[in-house]
């Protein structure tokens, strides 16, 4: 009897849900579809949403921080220190500037929109924008390039970096060289007599003097060394600058 | 005058010609614009637009865009194949599909063929469709192929049954085989069609008779033969081109022999609604066509509501449901007939 009960139910509940079934898809009919025509009109983007990230070099300083943050390796940054007589000035968040950002590439191929570079930068300068449709044909398109400088610029920016490094290095070497011989007068000074320290101090000093005396005349020797060396422009003034450096040793 | 075309130009080569291919070119842009129809419909019931852009004006331009693309494809044949059953396949489902509406009164006035036995006869023809696809299914050598030609052949087969009961229920009120026949019992006032209660079986006639028509087209509920998540594409997988153009046009020329036949037998065929007014051969060829794609804006909105049926739902329903329901239908029928008539 329950089985006969069954059959018939069954049916009845069959026809039944049909016509549910139909009601629905009738009334979703004449319901407003909730696509839209995708380049004709466009649904708003959120407002966190990650889409291209754009750097803004006006507020760059290089620190490269972003490029650390990157979990795919995204992002590659070169800097080239600046010369003191270069004034990059300030970013918008009053930040002094002090490299010049000789390449800043994001590859969009590799990136994968996770958004963590935005946070770390101390300017602010990288983030997120609106931009969602920007395929290529081909992937080295995708790699885009952000710096302001200009091709020429990059490389007379980056041999100027790289002559001060050079500077810098010899001054050092030479102020160790220096700070050797200071170390070894005073050596030779401090222990007993005179007349052996005569015989092995360098030329200028012979006359002899109070402690202090063998660190000034090295340094002098050092500038004129520099002087002669150095390529015309900027050099006095890094002279100027790394003034204290052999006083402090 | 059944045949306006053999009226005016004889039964010879010519009238019988003219008269032959004349629902060739009313198949065409149907079946255009029931392609459309079916694109825009269930992209709506879904809350999507559909083709938007084809022809400007809500992509009216789809389906001869569509058509344009299967025409330039190129036609593959698997090395595999048995050739000659792969490349007759498409043309009989064809001709199983078209054959039908050499019966069908288009109006008063266009019947293809006035034959005593024209519902018999589309019964008869379009068991053509199944050979058809399970010739398409054996001979692409694909087992997909197979399993959706063997699928098709067990569902038509069961299907046929409750259908041709349904059928002999109409057949046996009216005491003719001749759609026109049919149709003119049934003139008169729309409360004189067979669906509204002047008999009150033919109503569940109708309902089983629809189902099983449903069945007999491959449409969802009952698409387990092309069911695309399982079989890919089912008989048709290894078609292309115009070859699966053909298998296409044939499932939309059935879907209206099969709405055609049910508006013929349940809703008075080219009979107006209206009893004398709006009536007449053209008139009566508006009306059957519209009732006919009502019963196909039916059947694509079933398509669109319901999910596919099981293989062993589907034998339930036929055999457990559809069948015995029939035969009790008929037995009723008959006595209502016997008594009453």
């Amino acid at each position: 009897m329950s089985s006969v009960y069954r059959y018939f139910r069954n049916i009845g509940m069959g026809f039944w849900t049909i016509l549910i079934g139909m009601k629905i898809t009738m009334k979703h009919l004449f319901t407003p579809a909730v696509t839209i025509q995708y380049p004709d009109a466009r649904m708003p983007i959120p407002e966190r949403g990650r889409n291209r990230l754009y750097v803004n070099m006006d507020d760059c300083i290089g620190c490269n921080q972003c490029a650390m943050a990157c979990p795919v390796d995204c992002i590659s940054i070169e800097t080239a220190k600046s010369l003191p007589t270069e004034d990059l000035g300030m970013t918008s968040t009053g930040q002094k500037k002090r490299l010049w950002v000789t390449k800043f590439d994001i590859d969009f191929a590799k990136c994968c929109y996770c958004g963590l570079c935005v946070p770390p930068c101390p300017t602010e300068c990288i983030y997120m924008t609106d931009v969602y449709e920007f395929s290529e044909y081909d992937r080295s398109n995708l790699n885009y390039s952000f710096i302001t400088l200009s091709p020429d610029e990059v490389v007379t920016k980056v041999e100027q970096a790289k002559a001060a490094e050079r500077e810098a290095a010899a001054r050092k070497a030479a102020a160790a060289a220096a700070a050797a011989a200071q170390k070894a007068a005073q050596t030779a000074q401090n222990p007993p007599s005179a007349p052996v320290q005569t015989a092995t101090k360098p030329a200028p000093a012979t006359q002899a003097a109070p402690v202090t005396q063998p660190v000034s005349s090295p340094e002098t020797t050092e500038k004129k060394e520099v002087e002669k060396t150095g390529s015309s422009e900027g050099k006095p003034q890094v002279d100027k600058q790394d003034e204290g450096k052999p006083g402090n040793v | 005058m059944h045949n306006f075309i053999t009226y005016y130009l004889g039964s010879g080569f010519w009238g019988s010609l003219v008269s032959s291919v004349l629902p060739l070119v009313y198949i065409m842009p149907y079946a255009l614009v029931t392609m459309w129809l079916e694109l825009k419909i269930s992209a709506h019931m879904q809350d999507r637009l559909g083709p938007m852009r084809t022809g400007k004006w809500h992509g009216w331009a789809q389906p001869l865009a569509d058509v344009t693309k299967l025409l330039q494809k190129e036609d593959i044949i698997p090395t595999a194949a048995d050739k000659v059953l792969y490349l007759l396949a498409p043309a009989l489902v064809f001709v199983g599909s078209y054959a039908a509406y050499a019966a069908i009164p288009f109006s008063p006035a266009y019947i293809g063929s006035d034959i005593n036995l024209g519902i018999f006869y589309i019964v008869a023809v379009s068991a053509l469709v199944v050979l058809g696809i399970l010739m398409a299914g054996w001979s692409s050598n694909n087992k997909w192929s197979l399993l959706g030609a063997m699928r098709t052949a067990a569902q038509l087969v069961s299907y046929e049954i409750p259908s041709s009961l349904a059928i002999l229920a109409v057949v046996m009120v009216v005491g003719s085989f001749n759609l026109n026949d049919v149709c003119a019992a049934q003139s008169g006032w729309f409360w004189n069609w067979f669906v509204f209660g002047k008999f009150p079986f033919l109503f569940i006639t109708f309902i089983i008779y629809f189902i099983a028509s449903l069945a007999e087209t491959n449409r969802a509920p009952f698409d387990i033969p092309e069911a695309e998540s399982e079989l890919v594409a089912g008989y048709h997988t290894e078609y292309s081109g115009m070859r699966f153009a053909f298998f296409y046009l044939a499932e939309y020329a059935n879907m209206f022999v099969v709405a055609a036949v049910a508006s013929v037998l349940f809703f008075g065929g080219w009979n107006s609604p209206f009893g004398a007014y709006l009536s007449g051969p053209v008139w009566g060829a508006f009306w059957l066509i519209s009732k006919g794609m009502v019963l196909v804006f039916i059947q694509i909105w079933l398509r669109w509501t319901l999910p596919r049926f099981r293989v062993d739902q589907l034998m339930y329903l036929s055999w457990k449901i559809l069948t015995p329901f029939a035969l009790i239908n008929i037995f009723a029928v008959g006595l209502w007939v016997v008594l009453r008539g």
